[in-house]
């Protein structure tokens, strides 16, 4: 996402590679744009958009190594193609990890769900990034690829680095999402998902968080929190983590971690909701959380 | 001026063979240079489901989707659904629920239907809600919309 171009030049040339070496050499000299599911690229290219084209336009949606969700070694892995629609229908997904799936039900509608994929959302890089908040407290990592000195190269960046601002990332323009990686989780750790919003779906979240912890004889570790559109980046709450880690939820600990999170969050005023009410909604959604009531 | 791309795919049962700006979104393609019309532009960025079409049996927003991207693939608009035996049962249903007022995101409320009864069969009240939410219907005529669907997937509970 670095060194975009200011202005949109005429598109050259488009290809739709099958395979992964395929697709990363032609962007290896880093002047293609990359079209995946296309929800949001369709809409950010329009004249007077946000992302001009580069040189080529490159469509990986035909490399089918890239979708799919599979399990080995105690590491779960994400096809970057993976739609939204498959991970909500994804029967491993949903016995391992049940947030993601939950997740996926409400993001956008079933025809943007059934475009939609999970390593375009991660791209896009949007602070409101649906699929992102859940993989924050899972602790994934991306797998990036490119093509150098004649070999696929391959670097693993924890979630948590990828971003660094609105629809901004470290990727650089030779490289290619590929995969999202995570430890299976411990079987005592309970992760949760909440979406703001008036209906289930098509809603950009005026704010969503995740938790996740392991409990274990009701004290708290291994806590993670994070929350989207309230800074520009999704971001994980680290001071309402670091108190909750030994705590036993009380409704006084509930209450000072919600207040924590809130300080930890930098929401604007904008079109869907003042500064104000998003950490008036960080703190009742992470008291719901904790209470383990994710259905928002 | 941006490059065009050859691309061929399986149009309501005919091969189609285009030359596409790489830009294009496949409505546009349809509509204005296959003069497939029925599939309908309205909201333009995927909110409203106007422009529902099907690609290899899926429902996708026809307006996010690259021209492109439809080579190889084959493509049901609501010029498709009626066959040499009639209307398709989906149509059938609007028509006999009436459900429509003033039409215009009846091609893409329909498509989407037809998505529904294809992937999923029967269903709760609510699934088939949330089946439909990215169709927006401005006449605000959900019930009897609810109701040809329901009477073509069957409705528990």
């Amino acid at each position: 996402m670095s060194q975009v171009p200011k202005e949109s030049a005429p598109l050259e040339g488009y290809a739709a590679p099958s395979t992964v070496e395929e697709a990363l050499r032609l962007i290896a000299d880093g002047d293609a744009t990359i079209l995946a599911g296309g929800t949001d690229l369709m809409l950010q290219t329009k004249p007077g958009g946000r992302l001009p084209y580069r040189r080529k336009l490159v469509n990986i949606r035909r490399i089918s190594e890239l979708r799919g969700v599979s399990e080995k070694d105690g590491r779960m892995s994400i096809g970057a193609l993976t739609t939204i629609t498959d991970i909500d229908n994804n029967d491993l997904l949903n016995t391992v990890t049940p947030v993601l799936p939950q997740t996926a039900n409400c993001f956008a509608s079933s025809q943007i769900r059934n475009a939609g994929t999970v390593g375009g959302n991660i791209c896009n890089a949007s602070p409101a990034g649906d699929m992102i908040v859940p993989l924050l407290v899972l602790d994934a990592e991306v797998e990036l690829s490119a093509w150098t000195n004649g070999a696929v190269t391959t670097r693993l960046v924890s979630l948590d680095k990828f971003f660094t601002g609105p629809g901004r990332t470290i990727k650089q323009p030779n490289e290619l999402l590929t995969r999202i990686v995570f430890a299976r989780p411990d079987k005592k750790l309970f992760a949760g998902y909440i979406k703001s919003g008036p209906r289930p779906a098509l809603e950009i979240s005026t704010v969503s968080a995740a938790l996740s912890a392991i409990r274990d004889n009701g004290k708290l570790s291994r806590v993670r929190i994070a929350l989207g559109a309230v800074g520009p980046t999704v971001l994980r709450a680290v001071k309402a983590e670091a108190y909750l880690e030994g705590k036993t939820v009380t409704a006084q600990v509930a209450a000072e971690a919600a207040r924590l999170a809130a300080e930890d969050a930098s929401p604007i005023d904008d079109v869907r909701a003042t500064a104000w009410y998003r950490r008036h909604l960080i703190q009742v959604y992470i008291k719901r959380l904790l209470e383990n009531d994710s259905q928002g | 001026m941006t490059a065009k791309v050859d691309i061929s795919f399986t149009l309501n049962g005919h091969l189609k063979k285009v030359s596409v700006p790489i830009d294009m979104s496949a409505l546009t393609m349809l509509r204005d240079m296959l003069g497939m019309t029925g599939t309908k532009l309205a909201c333009g960025e995927g909110e409203c489901g106007a422009c529902t079409i099907l690609v290899d049996g899926v429902s996708l927003n026809s307006c996010l989707m690259y021209a492109a991207e439809c080579d190889g693939r084959t493509v049901l608009t609501i010029e498709g659904l009626r066959t040499a035996a009639g209307l398709d049962p989906m149509q059938k249903a609007f028509v006999e629920k009436g459900a429509i007022q003033c039409g215009y995101c009846m091609p893409g409320m329909i498509m989407q239907a037809k998505y529904l009864a294809d992937t999923k069969g029967k269903m709760t009240h609510e699934e088939l809600q949330r089946g439909l939410e990215g169709n927006v219907c401005r006449c605000t005529g959900y019930k009897k919309v609810f109701d040809a669907v329901a009477a073509v997937v069957g409705v528990t509970e």
